[in-house]
Protein backbone atom coordinates (compact mmCIF):
# COMPACT_ATOMS: atom_id res chain seq x y z
CA UNK A 1 0.00 0.00 0.00
CA UNK A 2 1.68 3.31 -1.20
CA UNK A 3 1.40 6.01 1.09
CA UNK A 4 -1.55 8.93 -0.63
CA UNK A 5 1.53 11.45 -0.12
CA UNK A 6 3.47 10.08 -2.47
CA UNK A 7 0.93 10.82 -5.26
CA UNK A 8 0.32 14.18 -3.77
CA UNK A 9 4.05 14.85 -4.19
CA UNK A 10 3.70 12.90 -7.84
CA UNK A 11 0.81 15.07 -8.83
CA UNK A 12 2.43 18.72 -7.32
CA UNK A 13 5.39 17.39 -9.05
CA UNK A 14 3.43 17.47 -12.80
CA UNK A 15 1.98 20.34 -11.69
CA UNK A 16 4.94 22.34 -11.50
CA UNK A 17 5.96 21.38 -14.61
CA UNK A 18 2.80 22.13 -16.50
CA UNK A 19 3.39 25.46 -14.61
CA UNK A 20 6.44 25.91 -16.49
CA UNK A 21 5.39 25.06 -19.63
CA UNK A 22 2.87 27.21 -19.62
CA UNK A 23 4.82 30.40 -18.44
CA UNK A 24 7.83 29.94 -20.78
CA UNK A 25 7.11 28.37 -23.90
CA UNK A 26 6.27 30.36 -27.16
CA UNK A 27 4.11 27.90 -28.68
CA UNK A 28 0.18 27.73 -28.32
CA UNK A 29 -0.04 24.18 -28.88
CA UNK A 30 2.53 22.92 -26.14
CA UNK A 31 0.80 25.93 -24.23
CA UNK A 32 -2.61 23.73 -24.28
CA UNK A 33 -0.43 20.44 -23.73
CA UNK A 34 0.45 21.66 -20.91
CA UNK A 35 -2.68 22.47 -19.70
CA UNK A 36 -3.41 19.06 -20.10
CA UNK A 37 -0.24 17.96 -17.73
CA UNK A 38 -1.55 20.26 -14.94
CA UNK A 39 -5.33 18.79 -15.57
CA UNK A 40 -3.50 14.89 -15.16
CA UNK A 41 -1.57 15.72 -12.19
CA UNK A 42 -5.47 17.19 -10.41
CA UNK A 43 -6.59 13.99 -11.72
CA UNK A 44 -3.88 11.93 -9.57
CA UNK A 45 -4.71 14.00 -6.48
CA UNK A 46 -8.13 13.22 -7.35
CA UNK A 47 -7.85 9.63 -7.33
CA UNK A 48 -5.53 9.19 -4.65
CA UNK A 49 -8.06 10.96 -2.00
CA UNK A 50 -11.21 8.99 -3.39
CA UNK A 51 -8.73 6.08 -2.81
CA UNK A 52 -7.67 7.59 0.35
CA UNK A 53 -11.34 7.98 1.53
CA UNK A 54 -12.88 4.99 -0.12
CA UNK A 55 -15.20 6.74 -2.12
CA UNK A 56 -15.63 6.90 -5.15
CA UNK A 57 -16.76 10.54 -5.21
CA UNK A 58 -13.49 11.42 -6.35
CA UNK A 59 -13.32 9.77 -9.49
CA UNK A 60 -16.63 10.62 -10.84
CA UNK A 61 -14.85 14.48 -10.47
CA UNK A 62 -11.96 13.15 -12.52
CA UNK A 63 -14.32 12.25 -15.08
CA UNK A 64 -16.04 15.93 -15.17
CA UNK A 65 -12.38 16.98 -15.28
CA UNK A 66 -11.53 14.68 -18.18
CA UNK A 67 -14.61 15.94 -20.20
CA UNK A 68 -13.65 19.57 -19.68
CA UNK A 69 -10.02 18.94 -20.67
CA UNK A 70 -11.86 17.68 -23.94
CA UNK A 71 -14.23 20.85 -24.59
CA UNK A 72 -11.04 22.67 -23.60
CA UNK A 73 -9.18 20.89 -26.34
CA UNK A 74 -11.34 21.24 -29.06
CA UNK A 75 -11.92 24.89 -28.56
CA UNK A 76 -8.62 26.09 -27.77
CA UNK A 77 -7.49 23.99 -31.13
CA UNK A 78 -10.34 25.10 -32.95
CA UNK A 79 -8.90 28.62 -31.79
CA UNK A 80 -5.54 28.08 -32.28
CA UNK A 81 -6.47 26.96 -36.45
CA UNK A 82 -8.53 30.10 -36.65
CA UNK A 83 -5.07 32.00 -35.41
CA UNK A 84 -3.14 30.79 -37.91
CA UNK A 85 -5.69 31.48 -40.74
CA UNK A 86 -5.39 35.03 -39.84
CA UNK A 87 -2.12 35.76 -38.76
CA UNK A 88 -0.04 32.83 -40.17
CA UNK A 89 1.80 32.54 -36.70
CA UNK A 90 1.11 29.77 -33.66
CA UNK A 91 3.45 32.00 -31.35
CA UNK A 92 2.03 33.56 -27.80
CA UNK A 93 4.28 36.55 -27.99
CA UNK A 94 3.57 37.16 -31.36
CA UNK A 95 -0.24 37.61 -30.73
CA UNK A 96 -0.68 40.92 -29.53
CA UNK A 97 -3.54 42.74 -31.28
CA UNK A 98 -5.42 43.66 -27.62
CA UNK A 99 -2.09 45.24 -26.18
CA UNK A 100 -1.18 48.77 -26.62
CA UNK B 1 6.94 -3.78 -2.56
CA UNK B 2 6.49 -4.54 -6.03
CA UNK B 3 3.34 -2.15 -5.48
CA UNK B 4 5.98 1.12 -4.72
CA UNK B 5 8.74 0.00 -7.18
CA UNK B 6 5.72 0.12 -10.10
CA UNK B 7 4.43 3.29 -8.75
CA UNK B 8 8.27 4.85 -8.82
CA UNK B 9 8.85 3.27 -12.39
CA UNK B 10 5.09 4.93 -13.39
CA UNK B 11 5.99 8.15 -11.50
CA UNK B 12 9.70 8.50 -12.93
CA UNK B 13 8.16 7.91 -16.56
CA UNK B 14 5.73 10.25 -16.29
CA UNK B 15 7.71 13.25 -14.90
CA UNK B 16 10.43 12.74 -17.07
CA UNK B 17 8.65 12.69 -20.09
CA UNK B 18 6.31 15.63 -19.06
CA UNK B 19 9.89 17.40 -18.91
CA UNK B 20 10.15 16.31 -22.75
CA UNK B 21 6.81 17.78 -23.51
CA UNK B 22 7.88 20.84 -22.29
CA UNK B 23 11.47 21.27 -24.08
CA UNK B 24 11.00 19.56 -27.41
CA UNK B 25 11.03 21.79 -30.23
CA UNK B 26 9.28 20.07 -32.33
CA UNK B 27 5.77 20.09 -31.20
CA UNK B 28 4.90 16.33 -33.14
CA UNK B 29 7.85 15.23 -30.53
CA UNK B 30 5.78 16.53 -27.90
CA UNK B 31 2.57 15.48 -28.92
CA UNK B 32 4.33 11.80 -28.64
CA UNK B 33 5.85 12.51 -25.13
CA UNK B 34 2.86 13.35 -23.87
CA UNK B 35 1.02 10.65 -24.79
CA UNK B 36 3.86 8.55 -22.45
CA UNK B 37 2.72 10.57 -19.81
CA UNK B 38 -1.13 10.11 -20.26
CA UNK B 39 -0.04 6.42 -20.06
CA UNK B 40 1.78 6.69 -17.57
CA UNK B 41 -0.53 8.69 -15.55
CA UNK B 42 -3.07 6.35 -16.70
CA UNK B 43 -1.22 3.39 -15.01
CA UNK B 44 -0.77 5.29 -11.79
CA UNK B 45 -4.83 5.29 -12.21
CA UNK B 46 -4.78 1.40 -12.24
CA UNK B 47 -2.33 0.89 -9.64
CA UNK B 48 -4.92 2.82 -7.18
CA UNK B 49 -7.56 0.26 -8.91
CA UNK B 50 -9.32 3.03 -10.70
CA UNK B 51 -10.07 0.70 -13.66
CA UNK B 52 -13.11 2.71 -15.16
CA UNK B 53 -10.95 5.80 -14.99
CA UNK B 54 -7.68 4.06 -16.46
CA UNK B 55 -10.13 2.99 -19.10
CA UNK B 56 -11.23 6.78 -19.82
CA UNK B 57 -7.82 8.03 -19.94
CA UNK B 58 -6.46 5.85 -22.33
CA UNK B 59 -9.88 5.81 -24.84
CA UNK B 60 -10.60 10.03 -24.45
CA UNK B 61 -6.83 10.68 -23.48
CA UNK B 62 -4.66 9.05 -25.55
CA UNK B 63 -7.24 7.97 -28.05
CA UNK B 64 -9.08 11.28 -28.41
CA UNK B 65 -7.15 14.93 -27.32
CA UNK B 66 -3.91 13.33 -28.37
CA UNK B 67 -5.13 12.44 -32.05
CA UNK B 68 -6.93 16.29 -32.15
CA UNK B 69 -3.17 17.72 -31.13
CA UNK B 70 -1.41 15.86 -33.82
CA UNK B 71 -3.69 16.71 -36.46
CA UNK B 72 -3.50 20.88 -35.42
CA UNK B 73 0.72 20.05 -35.20
CA UNK B 74 0.07 18.62 -39.03
CA UNK B 75 -2.21 21.66 -39.53
CA UNK B 76 0.37 24.75 -38.72
CA UNK B 77 3.33 25.18 -40.19
CA UNK B 78 6.66 22.88 -38.25
CA UNK B 79 9.12 23.99 -40.23
CA UNK B 80 8.86 27.71 -39.74
CA UNK B 81 8.60 26.85 -36.10
CA UNK B 82 11.83 24.56 -36.20
CA UNK B 83 14.14 27.63 -36.79
CA UNK B 84 12.75 29.93 -34.24
CA UNK B 85 13.21 30.24 -30.28
CA UNK B 86 11.54 27.50 -28.21
CA UNK B 87 11.11 29.94 -24.98
CA UNK B 88 9.29 33.23 -24.81
CA UNK B 89 11.45 36.27 -23.88
CA UNK B 90 9.82 36.48 -20.18
CA UNK B 91 10.93 32.98 -19.13
CA UNK B 92 13.40 34.26 -16.36
CA UNK B 93 10.34 36.17 -14.70
CA UNK B 94 8.28 33.41 -15.42
CA UNK B 95 10.99 30.04 -14.36
CA UNK B 96 11.03 32.45 -10.62
CA UNK B 97 7.39 32.60 -10.97
CA UNK B 98 7.37 28.89 -11.36
CA UNK B 99 9.55 28.70 -8.13
CA UNK B 100 7.63 30.29 -6.05
CA UNK B 101 4.70 27.88 -6.78
CA UNK B 102 7.17 25.33 -5.73
CA UNK B 103 8.04 26.60 -2.71
CA UNK B 104 4.42 27.37 -1.84
CA UNK B 105 3.37 23.93 -2.30
CA UNK B 106 6.72 22.50 -0.70
CA UNK B 107 5.69 24.85 1.99
CA UNK B 108 2.34 23.42 2.05
CA UNK B 109 3.71 19.84 1.89
CA UNK B 110 6.37 19.75 4.40
CA UNK B 111 4.20 22.20 7.24
CA UNK B 112 3.47 19.24 9.28
CA UNK B 113 7.12 16.93 8.46
CA UNK B 114 6.20 14.45 5.85
CA UNK B 115 2.94 13.07 6.72
CA UNK B 116 -0.07 15.64 5.58
CA UNK B 117 -2.06 14.96 8.50
CA UNK B 118 -5.30 13.80 6.06
CA UNK B 119 -7.91 13.23 8.28
CA UNK B 120 -8.40 9.93 9.64
CA UNK B 121 -9.78 7.36 7.06
CA UNK B 122 -13.06 5.91 7.26
CA UNK B 123 -13.38 2.48 8.36
CA UNK B 124 -15.86 1.22 5.18
CA UNK B 125 -14.36 -1.29 2.65
CA UNK B 126 -13.84 -0.07 -0.59
CA UNK B 127 -16.24 -0.81 -3.29
CA UNK B 128 -14.99 -3.91 -4.85
CA UNK B 129 -16.19 -3.05 -8.26
CA UNK B 130 -15.01 -0.46 -9.71
CA UNK B 131 -16.80 0.47 -12.89
CA UNK B 132 -19.69 -0.58 -11.18
CA UNK B 133 -19.50 2.20 -8.21
CA UNK B 134 -18.68 4.84 -10.63
CA UNK B 135 -21.67 4.13 -12.74
CA UNK B 136 -23.92 3.90 -9.48
CA UNK B 137 -22.33 7.19 -8.65
CA UNK B 138 -22.57 9.12 -12.05
CA UNK B 139 -26.22 8.29 -12.81
CA UNK B 140 -27.60 8.28 -9.15
CA UNK B 141 -26.18 11.34 -6.90
CA UNK B 142 -24.27 13.29 -10.55
CA UNK B 143 -27.34 12.72 -12.49
CA UNK B 144 -27.39 17.05 -12.98
CA UNK B 145 -23.89 17.41 -13.00
CA UNK B 146 -24.06 14.95 -15.92
CA UNK B 147 -26.20 16.32 -17.84
CA UNK B 148 -24.56 19.79 -17.54
CA UNK B 149 -21.34 18.17 -18.46
CA UNK B 150 -23.14 16.58 -21.88
CA UNK B 151 -24.82 19.98 -22.17
CA UNK B 152 -20.89 21.53 -22.01
CA UNK B 153 -19.48 19.27 -24.59
CA UNK B 154 -22.35 20.46 -27.09
CA UNK B 155 -21.11 23.66 -26.73
CA UNK B 156 -17.73 22.90 -26.74
CA UNK B 157 -18.40 21.27 -30.21
CA UNK B 158 -20.31 23.93 -31.58
CA UNK B 159 -18.08 26.95 -30.46
CA UNK B 160 -14.76 24.21 -32.09
CA UNK B 161 -16.80 24.42 -35.53
CA UNK B 162 -17.76 27.71 -35.59
CA UNK B 163 -14.04 28.78 -34.74
CA UNK B 164 -12.28 26.58 -37.39
CA UNK B 165 -14.67 28.13 -39.68
CA UNK B 166 -13.25 29.69 -42.91
CA UNK B 167 -15.87 32.55 -42.79
CA UNK B 168 -19.19 34.16 -40.44
CA UNK B 169 -21.41 35.02 -42.62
Amino acid sequence: MIPTEYYIFLASALFTIGVIGVLTRRNVLIILMSIELILNAVNINLVALSQYFKSVDGQVFAIFVITDAAAEAAVGLGLIIALFRNKETVNADEIDLLKW
Amino acid sequence: MAELVTFIILGLLALVSALMVITRHNAVHSAIWLVITLFAVGGIFLLQHAEFLFAVQVILYVGGITVLFLFVVMLVDIDVQLKQARFARQWQLALVTAFLVVAQLGYALYNHGLGLNLPSRPMVPAPAQNTQAVGMALYQNYMLPVEIASILLLVAMVGAVIMAKRKLQ
